[in-house]
């Protein structure tokens, strides 16, 4: 253990704080701040302290101002704060709104070689020489300016408390083990360190102690987590287009898989295809021609590239196909703001295509779920025979989030209901692609590549009947269509059940879903502490099933709380339960950031004192 | 007794549901041929998989190899059905049917694509430079200056699928007429033996909309026009011997396929050789300028790897019968993930 409490420096007199902070980074993009603000995670991380990082980086592959901004909590609380108790700023267009940022008693560290002349009394501040000792160190001129932030992590790490050898694991993990870039940075954080001691003198409150809460977690993000569990799903089959903030996810499947799934491949050839297509037209028309065949099929995007695979969604849905669709969300409309997160696609996709459509929507929460979802959308696909979306977003997606350990599938893949040559030679009846055989509205489907003379049929988006022959009749319309409502009721088991956090007796609720958990359930700890309690449901899927009508029908007031305008949710609830619709109240943000615990809770006690 | 094929099978075998084109329409003068092509090299319809598009080009497959798989997709968006599709089974044979407005108006940019990956797919264009589904609009290949009843004079130049195809870097392309079923017919069995994407750009008469003489996509205008780049003749793999006794030397060429079969080009007026890029990209835009339709095997390379062979799949193991052995990791594996996510 390194740093201030092994000095004879004296503590101011404030009280310590100790794992109970957010630090803000304020860097340009594309300074190579990325390595240096994960370094910090992952230390933190590795000492045992729950920890979150949110990028907040603006659609720019260089020069434009960006943000990192890490919470440490004791107790667990990871969601994004906004109070910024330390910040760092090492970015000269945005040092005067950086220091402005900082919480009274709060501490600002400023690379030394920018000028301004904003200052404060009320906090401590200390100069990093960020540039001086990046041209001391090894480091290639070319280099000078990445591993110049290295030297607040060095400078940080001595001030807060930070285990030096969890750095250096950080680092080697960040590198992959490769020694002169790990050298080299840690050369440069070393030397930030030894600066800090001789020149720098404590005068803020906060540090950072070892704990054990990390156990059983990883740290990672949800688009890796959402490929590793495509990947234990069983995927065939991904086509994409780049779009952020999905790209890592495909990415990671092409990746990972390789060396996942090539050694239990029985002839040593490949058990998958990945395409990156010409658009996201084709990367869905890809992908649901493979589901049509048989292949555990997917696609990830974002909201404009759901715009664009509209008709193919329609299509796979009256066709009956297979099909998983990731929407990793960002805030729109249209180009929107790419970079910021959002949950704005959700009555979108709930409806997606022309005429009468409706889907199933996955909504994971965390890194984890993602992991789950990424496995179980298939066997959902395949069971229902019809598109299932996974509805992630940007803050999910993209940061790196304390999860717990992806956990192995515990049931077997459900590959539906499929005839094959075999099934055909002791058929009775004549088979019918879109015949109800078992009363539940989902039919059988045969694959190309079937044999049978008889087992071949003609998919189509026009009218067909029971045998998949074109019609336009309009009982067969009615019939088909009414048979696909059917399907979605018996559906409606196969979905993750929503989750209840409480004891189910408070008169007051909140519904929502996907990554706005933490700060739902650390508002709901904070106003329990205000005298007002409230059960947390968290839907997992939609089509809404009925439990969620319960939590409602028993509660004087549900609130609905979403990143989005127009509070999609809350519409969906409102129509689909109208005689309890006068009892929720949509409480909506769309400002492109994490939901932060103290806005929720703010909007929930103006609400209950009004 | 219906006469069968060597697979056994009658020629109704071949036969999809009756069709409900305009009598006359090209388009089922193309699906005879397919079903002549099909029965002719013994094919069984459940190894053949079918696409197509949106339109009356489109709707073709319903007519033809009723017992084959098949999917009529989204307009312009065939070529990526297809592309999945064929990673399920790449055992199967792909036929698809477009029209020019399902690949040169909306679906320009798949068709590019779907060349450019080389997917193993005969790939049909019955181009009658006319919307006929939605009575008869001008399609990107219909010729500048052309009048139509409804429409008035197409303003713009013509799209060549040929062109196109050639630019794109495509393995097979050719190009025929509706009018000669012989030449389609050979055609598409050579089509058939190539492991790539194949090409065939078929001017197919809509008699409905766009069959006066004048028009550059009539029956009249191309029997008058039409000029054979070469005599074609598809030799499959078993027939070899009769051809080396039938030509003289010299004025033929032979293209070796992929899967061993021949195809033969008898010299009609100069030696053209098929496997010049460039020298077909010159000759024909010489035979547009010159208002010939020129019909034949215009481009083949047999050597080009198909996008299945790059993604090296197993061969005789279709993907969409692998269980969950192959395709889920056993559980040490996702300790070993957890353990590696820091």
């Amino acid at each position: 253990m390194s740093g201030i409490e092994e000095s004879t420096k004296q503590a101011v007199a404030a009280e310590r704080v100790v794992n109970d902070f957010s630090i803000t980074v304020a860097t340009v993009n594309g300074s190579g701040s990325q390595t240096s603000n994960l370094t910090l995670q992952r230390a933190l991380f590795k000492m045992g302290i729950p920890v979150s990082g949110k990028n907040l980086f603006p659609s720019n592959i260089q020069g434009l101002p960006t943000w990192y901004t890490f919470r440490v909590n004791k107790d667990g609380y990871t969601a994004r704060k906004e109070e910024q108790e330390i910040v760092v700023a090492m970015n000269p267009d945005t040092i005067e709104d950086d220091l402005k940022m900082v919480e009274p008693g709060g501490a600002f560290f400023y690379a030394d070689h920018i000028r301004f002349e904003a200052e404060r009394d009320d906090i401590a501040m200390y100069p990093i020489p960020a540039k001086k000792l990046a041209k001391e160190s090894d480091a290639s001129p070319q280099l000078r300016d990445y591993v110049a932030n290295m030297v607040y992590v060095g400078v940080l790490a001595y001030m807060l408390n930070i285990d030096t050898e969890k750095l250096k694991m950080a680092l080697e993990f960040h590198f992959s083990g490769k020694e002169r870039p790990i050298s080299l940075n840690f050369g440069v954080m070393e030397a930030a360190m030894d600066w800090a001691k001789e020149n720098l003198e404590k005068s803020d409150p906060y540090y950072l102690e070892p704990l054990d809460k990390t156990d059983g977690f990883i740290m990672t993000d949800g688009n890796t987590a959402g490929a590793m569990g495509s990947i234990f799903g069983g995927v065939q089959f991904c086509s994409w287009y780049p779009i952020t903030p999905a790209s890592s996810l495909a990415e990671a499947l092409t990746y990972y898989i390789p060396q996942l799934r090539d050694d239990y491949s029985k002839d040593g050839h490949k058990t998958y295809g990945i395409v990156q297509a010409e658009d996201e037209l084709a990367a869905i028309g890809m992908a649901v021609g493979a589901g049509w065949s048989g292949l555990r099929s997917m696609t990830s995007t974002s909201g404009p590239g759901i715009s664009l695979m509209s008709e193919f969604i329609g299509l796979a849905y009256y066709s009956e196909i297979p099909v998983v669709i990731w929407d990793v969300q960002r805030v729109g409309p249209s180009t929107g703001l790419p970079t910021r997160t959002s949950q704005g696609d959700l009555t979108f996709i709930n409806f997606l295509g022309h005429g009468d459509t409706n889907h199933i929507l996955l909504l994971p929460s965390t890194v984890d779920e993602c992991f789950e979802f990424g496995w179980r959308s298939f066997d959902i696909a395949e069971r229902v025979q019809t598109p299932v979306f996974v509805l992630s977003d940007l803050d999910l997606g993209m940061n790196h989030w304390m999860a717990k350990e992806f956990k192995y599938p515990d049931v077997d893949m459900d590959r539906g209901k499929v005839f094959w040559e075999e099934d055909f030679e002791n058929m009775e009846e004549k088979w019918g692609r879109y015949l109800d055989i078992d009363g539940d509205g989902i039919p059988y489907r045969t694959l190309p590549g079937n044999k049978h003379p008889e087992s071949g049929y003609f998919a189509r988006g026009t009218g067909h009947d029971d045998y998949a022959a074109y019609t336009e009749d309009n009982e067969d319309w009615e019939e088909n269509m009414a048979r696909i409502v059917k399907k979605f009721e018996t559906a409606k088991q196969y979905l993750p059940k929503p989750k209840m956090i409480g004891d189910g007796t408070s008169e007051l609720g909140i519904i929502a879903f996907g990554s706005t958990e933490d700060a739902v359930i650390e508002a709901r700890d904070k106003l329990a502490n205000e005298g007002i309690d409230l059960d947390f449901m968290r839907v997992r899927a939609l089509p809404l099933v009925d439990e969620i009508y319960d939590f409602i029908k028993e509660k004087g007031r549900v609130y609905v709380v979403e990143l989005n305008r127009d509070g999609q949710m809350y519409q969906i609830l409102k129509m689909k339960f109208p005689d309890v619709c006068g009892k929720i109240v949509s409480i909506p943000k769309h400002d492109g950031l994490p939901l932060a615990a103290s806005w929720l809770t703010n909007a929930i006690i103006e609400n209950e004192r009004n | 007794m219906a006469a069968v094929n060597k697979v056994g099978l009658s020629k109704s075998d071949y036969r999809g549901a009756p069709t409900t084109l305009c009598a006359g329409c090209g388009h089922n003068s193309i699906n005879n041929q397919i079903m002549s092509a099909a029965y002719e090299l013994d094919m069984i319809p459940e190894d053949i998989i079918k696409f197509s598009g949106i339109g009356c080009s489109s709707k073709s497959p319903t007519y033809f190899l009723g017992r084959s798989f098949g999917f009529n997709s989204l307009h312009g968006r065939m070529p990526t059905i297809a592309t999945g599709a064929m990673f399920g089974d790449r055992r199967l044979q792909a036929i698809a049917m477009s029209g020019d407005g399902d690949t040169a108006n909306i679906g320009m940019g798949h068709f590019k694509h779907v060349i450019r990956r080389n997917l193993p797919m005969v790939y049909i264009i019955a181009n009658n430079g006319v919307y006929g589904l939605t009575k008869g609009q001008f399609s990107a290949t219909a010729e500048q200056g052309l009048k139509l009843k409804s429409q008035g004079v197409n303003q713009y130049s013509p799209i060549d699928i040929v062109m196109e195809a050639l630019a794109s870097s495509a393995t097979f392309v050719a190009r025929s007429f509706a009018g000669d079923a012989s030449q389609v017919k050979e055609l598409i069995k050579a089509a058939l033996s190539h492991d790539g994407i194949a090409v065939l750009d078929i001017i197919s008469p809509c008699v409905t909309f766009n069959n006066r003489d004048e028009s550059h996509h009539s029956y009249g205008w191309g029997r008058q026009h039409r000029e054979m780049i070469h005599d074609f003749n598809f030799v499959p793999i078993q027939d070899e011997i009769v051809i080396e006794d039938d030509f003289e030397e010299g004025t033929i060429r032979k293209v070796t396929m992929h899967d061993g079969s021949k195809v033969v080009l008898k010299k009609v007026s100069g030696d053209y050789d098929p496997t010049d890029r460039i020298n077909a990209i010159k000759t024909v835009q010489e035979a547009n300028q010159d208002d010939i339709l020129l019909t034949g095997l215009i481009f083949v390379d047999t050597s080009a790897d198909s996008l299945i062979d790059l993604y090296d799949l197993p061969e005789d193991r279709p993907l969409n019968r692998l269980g969950q052995d192959e395709l889920r990791p056993p559980k040490e594996m996702l300790d070993k993930v957890n353990s590696r996510m820091f």
